[in-house]
């Protein structure tokens, strides 16, 4: 989209209006996440830029919102449970999900619409129905504020995500492959560790990081299925923004923030490294 | 295989000598088992611990267990009552009341049919609870006489009328109730009085919204996807994390996030404020009312609309814009004649997607909208855990889940699910 010399005015003044605009979208969209960064530092308790801030005097920068996240058991529990609870949910969704995949990407597969449609469900069905609805079940089978029930419910969130990566790694992926590796005497173990896996390890992964980042954001469900004891890290900012906020909010968010962009550069890698090694790009 | 070669009468057979036709056939069918059987677990989770509690909790939408199960011998005595006649049960339904009434006393169940009762005639909780603690002392009859002498109520004809009508084992009144109607005393259907008429109105707020936040998507997504999609690959990789990185961001961290910008004493109004835009005690309200809904929601959904856009516009050749304008259209003429058509099934895509997701929206309107910004789903949030109306609850849940299953059967036409891409 370069301007040639020859345009006339008029159209020479949309093309830097659109680009204002376009400019303009941006700071919306990125904004709000860059400002929250420096307000963690505040001093007080102030959810805006002080005068000392704005002067940039060391006085009225600070670390203690930083401290209180990492020395506060609301916070610590919080987080020692977000972990745990993302990676059983990953694990468990990652490997059902990929089976799942697996099966759903034969072409022999019977009512393979029917059945992406019914597994894609979570990711369709508004989270409040899906909270409600485990939290009256979950209840009555004993699932409720344990451990295990958040992860279950949370690892049922993250499947779609798994199975419509690892399916869309297999679209392309070459069958005679295993055909090959089976006519020279491979057991289908072996097929499948040595010959499937590593081709589409980079699905995998990138579903099961979409299914770890769902877990760790999620809120609704666990806020129903959940109690104080499973509480994660949006749990306790959800009810610390209700109740009274805290600029300890704002450090946390800035450490997710962080979070995110690394794993965003993971999925952005595997991707490439994905299509490299199916040749759907060039290296 | 040519005559002569071999010499075969018959079909062909395979080298165990079973017919090749057989076969095959037997392998497909091996091969489909296979297939499925990796699916069977992931199906048989998905259904156990997510479609089963959701139509579980759907099926409290109509379920009416209170009156039958708690008050069993008033429901078999008002049998023969007649409902229309315009007269009050005789004293055997009383009789049966005042056993039911002590026997829900001992069980403590009899709060459960109070309450149930009290979401169609309010006041009908504290005349259980009340009429229950006194019928302790009814032992003998006229109980007729015992019970209006505990609570004048019991003479009005429209507690008899309720009783029987919600003496069924499933109900409509819930998914009247979600539909702002109810039932008139002798049983046919009318509209809820005026101030008690909500949710046709929060449906309709809630579909508003949904509309509008949609439409903003549409209106910044456009250039930011046209953007991308027409500039050089090396910027438009590096302006993708831009897009990408809110996309990723925790979406508690993003309602936070406009907490902090959006409040009196917020970053905005300080700024708007320090520029003297608005007087200090001017400061714009810009929070926990409809307008902070509609500026986080649409941050939080733009990057929906912005990818399916941009996948699409990726695929359009720019040649066709410039054969357009070598043949002497204007820069806009060809945009709007050659360009826009061909974007519109990834406006459609996003348009949907935003849609579906934005109609089902708890958290962000819970935070910053207020009481004139909140949706149907914080509604529902609240009927399932603070007035512990399920029965309606669910109702309202499976008109919302109806209208997200319709959107998503469109989109399926027009995207395809397996064509859903992420990141």
């Amino acid at each position: 989209m370069a301007l040639p010399a020859h345009v006339e005015p008029l159209e020479r003044f949309w093309y830097y209006a659109f680009r204002v605009i376009c400019a303009l979208i941006f700071i919306f969209l990125i904004g709000p996440i860059l400002v929250i960064i420096p307000l963690s530092f505040n001093a007080i308790p102030y959810f805006s830029f002080t005068p000392e801030m704005l002067s940039f005097d060391p006085a009225g920068y600070s670390t203690k919102w930083y401290k209180d996240f990492f020395t506060n058991p609301n916070w610590q529990g919080g987080v020692r449970n977000s972990f745990i609870i993302a990676f059983f949910a990953t694990i468990l969704s990652a490997s059902l999900g990929t089976l799942a995949a697996l099966g759903l990407s034969r072409p022999e597969m019977p009512f393979q619409k029917t059945f992406m449609a019914l597994l894609i469900s979570p990711m369709i069905v508004p989270l409040i129905i899906s909270a409600a609805g485990m939290y009256f079940f979950y209840s009555d089978i004993g699932l409720a504020s344990t451990h295990l029930g958040v992860i279950i419910a949370h690892a049922a969130l993250g499947t779609p995500f798994v199975v419509i990566t690892v399916t869309a790694t297999l679209t392309g992926f070459d069958h005679s492959l295993t055909r090959a590796a089976a006519s020279l005497g491979a057991p289908p173990h072996t097929v499948f560790f040595k010959v499937i896996m590593p081709l589409i390890l980079p699905g995998i992964i990138s579903g099961g990081l979409f299914a770890f980042i769902t877990s760790f954001d999620e809120v609704v469900v666990v806020l129903f299925v959940g109690s104080y004891e499973q509480r994660t890290i949006p749990w306790q900012m959800f009810s610390g923004i209700r109740e009274q906020i805290s600029p300890t909010i704002l450090a946390v968010a800035t450490i997710l923030v962080m979070i995110s962009i690394c794993l965003l550069a993971t999925v952005e890698l595997l991707r490439r490294r994905s299509e490299r090694l199916r040749g759907l790009s060039p290296a | 295989m040519t005559d002569g070669t071999v010499a075969n009468e018959g079909p062909l057979v395979t080298s165990d000598g079973r017919p090749l036709k057989q076969s095959l056939q037997a392998a497909l069918k091996q091969k489909r088992r296979q297939a499925f059987m990796l699916t069977v677990p992931l199906l048989a989770f998905i259904f156990i611990f997510f479609i089963v509690p959701i139509i579980a909790m759907l099926w409290r939408s109509v379920e009416n267990p209170e009156v039958p199960n708690y008050l069993p011998n008033t429901v078999a005595a008002l049998q023969s009552w007649d409902e229309a006649s315009g007269v009050l049960p005789g004293e055997d339904v009383y009789a049966a009341m005042v056993k039911d009434l002590q026997i829900g006393r001992e069980n403590r169940t009899i709060g459960k049919v109070g309450r149930r009762l009290n979401y169609e005639i309010p006041g009908m909780s504290s005349l259980f609870k009340g009429s229950s603690r006194k019928a302790k002392n009814m032992t003998e009859a006229p109980f007729k006489d015992a019970l209006i002498k505990a609570s004048k109520k019991w003479e009005k004809l429209d507690v008899w009328q309720l009783i029987k009508r919600e003496s069924g084992d499933l109900t409509a009144s819930y998914y009247l109730s979600a539909m702002d109607l109810r039932f008139t005393p002798d049983g046919s259907v009318a509209a809820q009085p005026e101030n008690r008429q909500i949710y046709i109105f929060l449906f309709q707020r809630t579909l508003i919204m949904s509309v509008v936040i949609t439409g903003l998507c549409i209106l910044l997504g456009f250039p930011i996807a046209y953007l991308l999609a027409t500039i050089p690959m090396r910027y438009a990789g590096l302006l993708m994390i831009l897009v990408l990185l809110p996309f990723w961001t925790s979406l508690l961290v993003r309602t936070t996030a406009w907490i902090a910008l959006l409040q009196s004493q917020g970053v905005i109004n300080d700024l708007l404020v320090a520029i003297g835009v608005v007087s200090d005690d001017g400061r714009l309200q810009l929070i926990h009312n409809k307008t902070g809904t509609f500026i986080a929601m649409t941050h939080i959904l733009l990057p929906f609309m912005i990818l399916p856009l941009y996948s699409v516009m990726k695929t359009i050749p720019p040649s066709y814009m410039r054969a357009a304008r070598s043949m002497g259209a204007t820069q806009w003429w060809a945009f709007y004649k050659v360009y826009f058509p061909l974007t519109l099934s990834g406006i459609g895509a996003g348009t949907i997607l935003v849609f579906i997701l934005s109609i089902g929206f708890y958290i962000t309107p819970a935070l910053v909208g207020g009481t004139s910004g909140t949706l149907i789903s914080n509604f529902i949030a609240n009927h399932v855990s603070v007035t512990l109306n399920w029965g309606l609850a669910a109702a309202l849940g499976t008109m919302l889940l109806a209208l997200v299953l319709v959107l998503y059967l469109i989109y399926d036409k027009i995207v395809g699910v397996d064509n859903m891409k992420m990141g």
